[in-house]
């Protein structure tokens, strides 16, 4: 059997091909849409702070051994931290101002991170194996599926799903979405509003920095791996509809297929098709497909 | 109602600061950069001189729409880039003399800002970015897949040409005179529209839009002349820029050239009348003088990003002018 | 208008009078590396390529032949409108003298039209295109390492004859990738292969498991990738994860450096095909010249576009030696006459329409076993003699030639 010339099991295996990589979409765009939901900041160093999620990974095997499985936890640490340090000593300031200026600000921090990283290390990229673990895949009859590529998946989907339960279901997320709300009110039952913030952007950058751990067997661990993924994600985010959860997950995944079938159909257009949608999404809703209007 | 020419006659709230002279300040100015511009090229290398006029006029095309209207497009290199495109094919293929390959240009922006801004004005903020943003993707992804823009090459060997039958534009010396020209009647279409009751009303809408739209401008309608007359005037910088260079390339609608009159116009100060054009020529100097150094360009210009944002978000001129107690 | 006219007077009156100078501009010999210093070609040119410039002008001894050389350097990042404002202000106002490396086809093509026009010389060695051999060759240019030609015919021949007689096309979407693409295509079919289909993917791309499974199950026993850099890269390295090498079809790699191989290591590469010109394991002179030049460049041998740089900067600075000039034109000219000699080629020369010869070879990707040691990456499987290594002048329409 064919769709528009192609076998369907051809297809099978596409669709798959971009539930992965819509996995990463999601992941990035979750880190994001947490950031904007609670500081208001279009976080343009996102691109950036992945990348440094897959060098941390990569210093960690060359300095000190530590393998892959201890870098899913210390990457995001690490970078996690960079971002509360970036977030005390200069998003802070902005929090009264226009959006635009906390995009420009991280749009700058994203140049320089990238250009510090490329004079250190060049521009081919740096080496890293996946875990013995997770080597070789199993043949599903219509593709062959690494291993690799299916925990992913499965681990971003938990990691996905478990950051949308505590935001939205638990008291903590609670607290997170009523400091969007009213901070004054929320400060004033006793909660401490601003390390709530800190806390909150260092843990958007740090799935970003996870996702960049995810990434770094896939790709080569590249100064520039970042620096053209953020459009696009940044893209998914506002289709999703800034600052919903749920809607950057969904939308992430969604995405992750459309734009692996216009691969197979018109694989010239397969970085443009999400521009495509979102232009078309924002004209007829101007909020995002699970945005609230303001 | 016609709202497009009644303002200058009536007499809204809005309207009544306007003063019919321009102020001693402004002028002096004007006088001063329109000197230093004349005599430049003898010192200066006139080739980056053009490069910088080009961008200027693109910054201040710019900050129209983002300085006077609030409204930060993300996608204004698909203006810049599709004029050049236009006018370097115009003058190549069709053979067009200069003048006419640069209004052919000119045209094909404005045409394309008519039918982007009419998909996009009603965005507001973050949204109107990414929307434009999402167009300019399009346009590049058109310019990268047609035919007649040669792809990655771009097209190459533009003939200058003769400009009106006397002026001949391979003197580097003439084409700079031909350049400045253009650039100082683009500034002064800028010059003008802020100042005239039109921009007295961009201004307002600014501010506080429901406030104009309840005084009986149709809001709407104002911004999106204001974004045509930006998209217009950055294609005269594209087509101008394409014949200087004798190229017209995918850089130019590349989404980090968006990206690029953002920090000119950020540096130089938003909303200011000189600040754009000293912007482009600080950030168009710095590429020039720091191309020798690599990867050290990206890391300045970030720098450059963070320094303006967290402690001069008036730029330059912005704050020279604060200093001055006068608007520059 | 007057103003104008006095001032055009002027600067007319100026660009005539500079030829009747001393011979040598100026005193001193001027080279210009334009590469990429920091983008996607940084690591297989960029700085290494300086260095290598430094060296050729050392081992030629031109401070103790009292001709003062200096190497200006500048970065293009790989667009032809930068590349083309460097070159007018280098031979506008920084009087230099010649433009050497130049990775990026586009940016190849500009500054070619912009050294004739100027009446300056070029000499390629990372661009790749070769209608600087072709229709758009010049008597101001000399195409140095290798070019699209070579590279297809090196490994597109040598690989249908060795048994890889189905390939599918990973290429990427821009004018290198379609002119390598289809002079590959036109090789194989040439050699009695056949092309089974082929997938265009965007520039630049990172993710390639799509476009993977297609060539999967189109069967094809070689997958040929026209594209360069970080593409190859990732395709290659996506390619072992997603077993097509262990499921019986090969990659050959259009457009490899020793670079790239060294960034992907061998467990991802080995038995991937390539053609390059150079490598440094090659004969005792090119294992001096290398390992004197790892020296200088953070241990990393050269590629062979950074050996090209070398070669060609000795021969400039040769013909400019036996000219006493370094006017553009005659310096190229003298350039052809003279036979080339040096440790990365070896004895050459360069043909009428610009074309420098020299052998090429096919390369395979050794496996970790057979590997030594660092940057101990390639085997030889073939050498293509000098004279057919690159397409014959008559078949390049280059108006230089005369038929």
């Amino acid at each position: 059997m064919t769709i528009f010339g192609v076998p369907t099991q051809a297809l099978f295996g596409q669709l798959l091909i971009g539930l992965i990589n819509g996995a990463f979409y999601a992941l990035l765009s979750l880190g994001l849409s947490v950031i904007f939901g609670l500081l208001n900041i279009i976080n343009f160093a996102h691109g950036a702070q992945y990348m440094m999620g897959a060098f941390v990974a990569y210093f960690a095997l060359q300095w000190t051994g530590l393998g892959y499985w201890p870098s899913l936890l210390l990457a995001p640490v690490v970078v996690g931290l960079f971002g509360i340090v970036l977030e005390r000593t200069m998003l802070k300031r902005l929090y009264q101002l226009d959006h635009l200026y906390g995009l420009l600000l991280t749009f700058g921090v994203a140049l320089v991170v990238q250009g510090v990283f490329r004079n250190q290390f060049g521009s081919s990229g740096l080496p890293y194996t996946a875990p013995a673990q997770l080597t070789g895949g199993y043949n599903l009859g219509f593709m062959f599926l690494p291993t690799y590529r299916a925990w992913v998946v499965v681990f971003s989907l938990v990691v996905c799903f478990a950051t949308w339960y505590v935001i939205e279901r638990t008291k903590l997320g609670a607290y997170l979405r009523a400091a969007t709300e009213n901070p004054t009110l929320v400060q004033a039952f006793g909660i401490n509003v601003p390390r709530m913030i800190t806390l909150t952007y260092g843990f958007g950058v740090a799935l970003a920095a996870l996702a960049g751990v995810l990434a770094a067997p896939i790709y080569q661990v590249n100064p520039l791996m970042g620096a053209d993924l953020i459009i696009v994600v940044f893209a998914v985010v506002v289709i999703g509809g800034l600052g919903s959860i749920m809607g950057s997950i969904v939308t992430g995944f969604g995405l992750g297929v459309i734009e692996g079938f216009t691969k197979v159909f018109y694989p010239e257009a397969s970085n443009t098709v999400i521009f495509v949608i979102m232009a078309l999404v924002l004209l007829v809703r101007p909020a995002g497909l699970f945005g609230r209007a303001t | 109602m016609s709202t497009l020419t009644a303002p200058g006659t009536s007499a809204r709230p809005v309207a009544v600061e306007i003063s019919g002279t321009t102020p001693i300040h402004q002028i002096v100015a004007f006088g001063a950069m329109v000197t230093l511009l004349v005599l430049a090229p003898f010192v200066v290398y006139p080739v980056f001189l053009m490069k910088a006029l080009c961008f200027a006029l693109f910054a201040c095309a710019f900050n129209l729409l983002v300085g006077y209207v609030g409204l930060l497009s993300f996608g204004h290199a698909a203006f810049l880039g599709c004029a050049g495109y236009a006018s370097a094919h115009a003058a190549k293929v069709w053979g067009f003399a200069p003048e006419s390959a640069i209004v052919f240009g000119t045209l094909v922006a404005a045409a394309l800002g008519v039918v982007i801004g009419a998909l996009t004005i009603r965005s507001r903020g973050i949204y109107f970015a990414n929307i434009t943003l999402a167009f300019a993707q399009m346009i590049f992804f058109f310019s990268l897949q047609a035919k007649f823009t040669g792809g990655e090459d771009g097209i190459q060997a533009v003939p200058r040409g003769t400009m009106f039958g006397v002026l001949d534009l391979r003197q580097t010396y003439t084409m700079y005179f031909v350049v400045l020209v253009v650039f100082l009647l683009g500034f002064l279409v800028v010059y003008r529209s802020i100042h005239s009751p039109f921009g007295q009303v961009l201004k307002a809408i600014r501010e506080n839009e429901p406030r104009a739209t309840s005084l009986g401008y149709q809001a709407e309608r104002y911004k999106l002349i204001a974004f045509v007359l930006s998209a217009t005037l950055a294609g005269t910088a594209g087509a101008t820029k394409a014949l200087v260079f004798q190229l017209a390339s995918l850089t130019d609608v590349h989404w980090t050239m968006s990206g690029e009159v953002v920090l000119m116009t950020l540096l130089g100060g938003m909303g200011t009348v000189f600040g754009p054009v000293v912007g482009a020529f600080l950030v168009i100097s710095l590429e020039h003088y720091l191309a020798q150094i690599g990867s050290w360009l990206t890391i300045v210009q970030g720098t450059i990003f963070i320094v303006c944002v967290l402690t001069f978000r008036r730029g330059v001129i912005g704050e020279l002018g604060r200093l001055l107690k006068k608007p520059l | 208008m007057n103003v104008l006219r006095i001032v055009t007077l002027v600067a007319a009156l100026a660009v005539v009078a500079a030829p009747a100078h001393a011979q040598i501009s100026d005193g001193v010999i001027k080279i210009g590396i334009m590469n990429d210093q920091s983008g996607t070609y940084a690591d297989l040119a960029g700085p290494g390529s300086v260095v290598a410039a430094r060296m050729a002008i050392e081992d030629f001894g031109a401070a103790k032949k009292g001709m003062k050389v200096e190497v200006l350097v500048a970065d293009h990042q790989n667009k032809p409108d930068v590349g083309s404002s460097i070159a007018r202000q280098w031979f506008d106002a920084d009087k230099v003298d010649v433009i050497i490396d130049v990775p990026t086809s586009s940016v190849v093509l500009a500054v070619n039209q912009i050294a004739r026009e100027k009446n300056k010389a070029l000499i390629v060695s990372t661009g790749a295109t070769s209608d600087l051999t072709g229709p758009q060759c010049s008597p101001n240019a000399i195409h140095w390492t290798y070019d699209t030609w070579s590279l297809a015919n090196g490994t597109g021949s040598a690989v249908v004859k060795t048994g890889g007689d189905t390939w599918f096309f990973l290429t990427a979407d821009y004018k290198f990738g379609h002119d390598l693409e289809r002079d590959t295509d036109a090789v194989v079919v040439k050699n009695g292969g056949k092309v089974v289909g082929k997938v265009r993917h965007p520039f630049p791309n990172a993710d390639f498991s799509s476009f993977l499974l297609q060539a999967q199950s189109s069967k094809a026993k070689v997958i040929g990738l026209a594209n360069a850099g970080a593409d190859t890269i990732n395709a290659i390295k996506q390619g072992a994860e997603f077993g097509i090498v262990k499921g019986g079809q090969q990659f050959a790699g259009l457009l490899v450096f020793l670079t790239d191989v060294h960034a992907l290591g061998l467990e991802k590469a080995q038995g991937l095909l390539l053609t390059e010109s150079f490598y440094w394991d090659l004969n005792d002179r090119t294992r001096a010249f290398s390992t004197k030049f790892a020296e200088r460049h953070r241990q990393a041998k050269p590629t062979m576009a950074q050996a090209g740089v070398y070669s060609a900067v000795l021969h400039y600075l040769k013909a400019v030696e036996a000219l006493k000039s370094d006017d553009g034109p005659k310096v190229i000219a003298k350039m052809k006459e003279l036979p080339t000699d040096d440790p990365v080629f070896g004895k050459g020369m360069v043909r009428a329409d610009g074309r420098k010869i020299h052998p090429v070879y096919l390369f395979e990707v050794k496996k970790p076993s057979e590997s030594k040691g660092p940057w101990d990456y390639y085997k030889v499987r073939a050498t293509v003699p000098a004279e057919q290594a690159f397409r014959p002048m008559d078949q390049g329409h280059c108006p230089l030639v005369k038929k």
